[in-house]
């Protein structure tokens, strides 16, 4: 039996603290799908995620009503599109996008992520027709997310393709203009991505992964933030013990869910991303961790070791509540999703390059940052180009989601509403590296990479 | 230690004490055929809360149908009545 404290401490971190698994995500391979005919391949791929993932979204809903957990999204991520499409004959990947619109439309999930291409070493002819056809893919449909990684330690940064991803980014903007530029949340570019990322926008099931798969993502900052008034004046060693500690509880939570999820719909368990997710309710953000570690704002010096501290925590926490931990797995700092992260900007406690200085110990990387409309192609990509390195070079993840909203300056929000938050129009250093980006080629993989 | 059914819950209820929560919680419960194993009462910061661990092996309805009637219950006390099943207290604080 369980006593009382627990029982409440339990019920408060549901009621009181937000906890909730953020994601429930099926994998599915698409390799099966792939024919010479565009159009059968596109009804193969929608014939086989509605098939797959029928009762996803019935069952996330009952182990939710059981156990009274909340589980925000059900998604699904699928094989990098670009590598479905390679063999079809048409050379517009639209139509793909479409077909995973309307399965997401089917089933009912959330988000599907998987209209991606791996390119950190170079694009085949499909990779570059998924390129570009991700500005019209993102304006044009709802559900779809688009990945693509550019840069991995162990073979480098593709700067050719760095460079047309600021194009690529700037377009997208440009085509949902009148949505703030909606569809570039639903865009993001990575070093060394994580084949099992449950996390939207940014899951895509690697070519590594089997046939079918769910991954759960937990979140939580509420539950450690509270925890962290436990420990109030007392020294670091304690507070990462403390944070271990609720971290491992969080985590148990995702692996009942996962594994109920995996029983009931007769799908492997793959693993459980235990990232702090942020979410712009008060009381659900990053940035107030970092604070009541004794910051009086985020972005403050020692806002990073701080974060890095948080990160490992988080993670060490989590590994001894469940054997398959992956994805990104850490703490996320998307600025338009954390309330926190909001206040610091607007009171200009928050700059892009601190922003930048804490992608390194973090989980992610540059996210749902809104910079001015007219920041040029070149300067989009050098900012790639700085956080692929940043990835690339430590052996870790890290990701740019930007959004450059046309109309909109520095000092101007945007809001996007529900998960994604209102993000506040950040400056951007005007100094030019044109000159850098059309260079091109490819950085190559950092001497550590030779590890074989 | 009592021994759980593979098939137990725990409902907390949480809000402003008074008369009858007991007696119309397990009127409820009794109605559905689900047994209370244990109750516990306490007052944490001037709330009001109560853990009952209850067993569900012979339940006659389903556990959505059991929320929604401690839910509406809940309302119309206004209190707070939640069910969840025991599994994540398992999960949650013990190895």
């Amino acid at each position: 039996m369980f006593n009382d404290q627990e029982i409440l401490e339990t019920w408060r971190m549901f009621q009181e603290q937000h906890l909730d698994v953020r994601t429930i995500t099926m994998g599915i391979s698409l390799f099966d799908c792939a024919t010479a005919d565009s159009e059968k391949t596109c009804q193969r791929v929608y014939d086989k995620i509605c098939r797959k993932a029928e009762h996803l979204v019935s069952v996330g809903s009952d182990i939710s009503l059981e156990y009274g957990i909340p589980i925000i999204n059900k998604r699904i991520s699928v094989t990098p599109i670009s590598l479905i499409a390679a063999s079809g004959d048409t050379s517009d990947y639209l139509c793909y996008a479409k077909a995973l619109n309307r399965a997401a439309e089917t089933v009912g999930v959330n988000f599907i992520g998987g209209f991606s291409a791996l390119v950190h070493k170079g694009c085949t002819e499909s990779d570059r027709r998924l390129l570009e056809a991700i500005p019209e893919a993102l304006a044009t449909t709802d559900m779809v997310c688009s990945s693509v990684n550019l840069a991995t330690s162990r073979s480098g940064i593709n700067m050719d393709a760095v460079r047309d991803m600021g194009h690529i980014i700037k377009e997208t903007a440009r085509l949902t203009a009148d949505r703030d530029a909606f569809g570039c949340c639903k865009l993001v570019v990575f070093a060394n991505a994580p084949e099992d990322n449950p996390f939207m926008a940014g899951a895509f099931t690697g070519p590594g992964e089997p046939e079918c798969v769910i991954n759960v993502g937990v979140s939580g900052p509420g539950v450690v933030r509270t925890a962290m008034e436990s420990v109030k004046g007392a020294d670091l060693g304690t507070v990462a013990e403390t944070i271990k500690r609720t971290a491992f509880k969080i985590t148990r939570v995702g692996q009942l869910v996962a594994r109920e999820a995996s029983r009931r719909l007769n799908v492997p368990f793959g693993i459980i991303d235990l990232s702090l997710a942020p979410t712009p309710v008060i009381g659900d953000s990053i940035a107030r961790i970092l604070e009541s570690f004794g910051l009086e704002t985020c972005g403050a010096w020692g806002s990073t070791a701080a974060l890095a501290m948080l990160n490992d925590a988080v993670k060490k926490g989590g590994t001894m509540a469940s054997s398959y931990v992956g994805g990104l797995s850490g703490a996320f700092i998307p600025v338009s999703e954390d309330e926190g992260m909001i206040a610091a900007v607007e009171g200009g406690h928050l700059s892009l390059e601190k922003l930048e200085a804490m992608t390194s110990v973090c989980s992610v990387g540059i996210d749902m940052v809104a910079v001015p409309g007219d920041v040029p192609a070149s300067t989009i990509s050098a900012l790639i180009a700085d956080e692929m390195a940043i990835g690339t070079f430590n052996n870790k993840t890290t990701a740019v989601r930007i959004i450059p909203v046309p109309g909109k300056t520095v000092g101007d929000t945007v809001h996007y509403g529900g998960l994604l938050g209102s993000a506040p129009v950040m400056a951007v250093n005007p100094q030019s590296s044109e000159a850098f980006i059309s260079r091109g080629g490819r950085i190559p993989a950092p001497i550590h990479s030779m590890r074989n | 230690m009592q021994e759980r059914s593979k098939n137990s819950a725990v409902i907390t209820v949480v809000g402003k004490d008074r008369v009858g929560i007991i007696a119309h919680v397990s009127r409820l419960l009794a109605d559905s055929q689900i047994n209370i194993n244990d109750i516990s009462q306490t007052i944490m910061d001037d709330v009001f809360t109560m853990i009952m661990m209850v067993d569900l092996e012979h339940m006659t309805i389903d556990i959505k149908t059991l929320a929604d009637h401690l839910e509406a219950l809940g309302h119309q006390m206004g209190l707070s009545i939640r069910v969840q099943h025991s599994d994540i207290f398992d999960a949650m604080h013990r190895i």
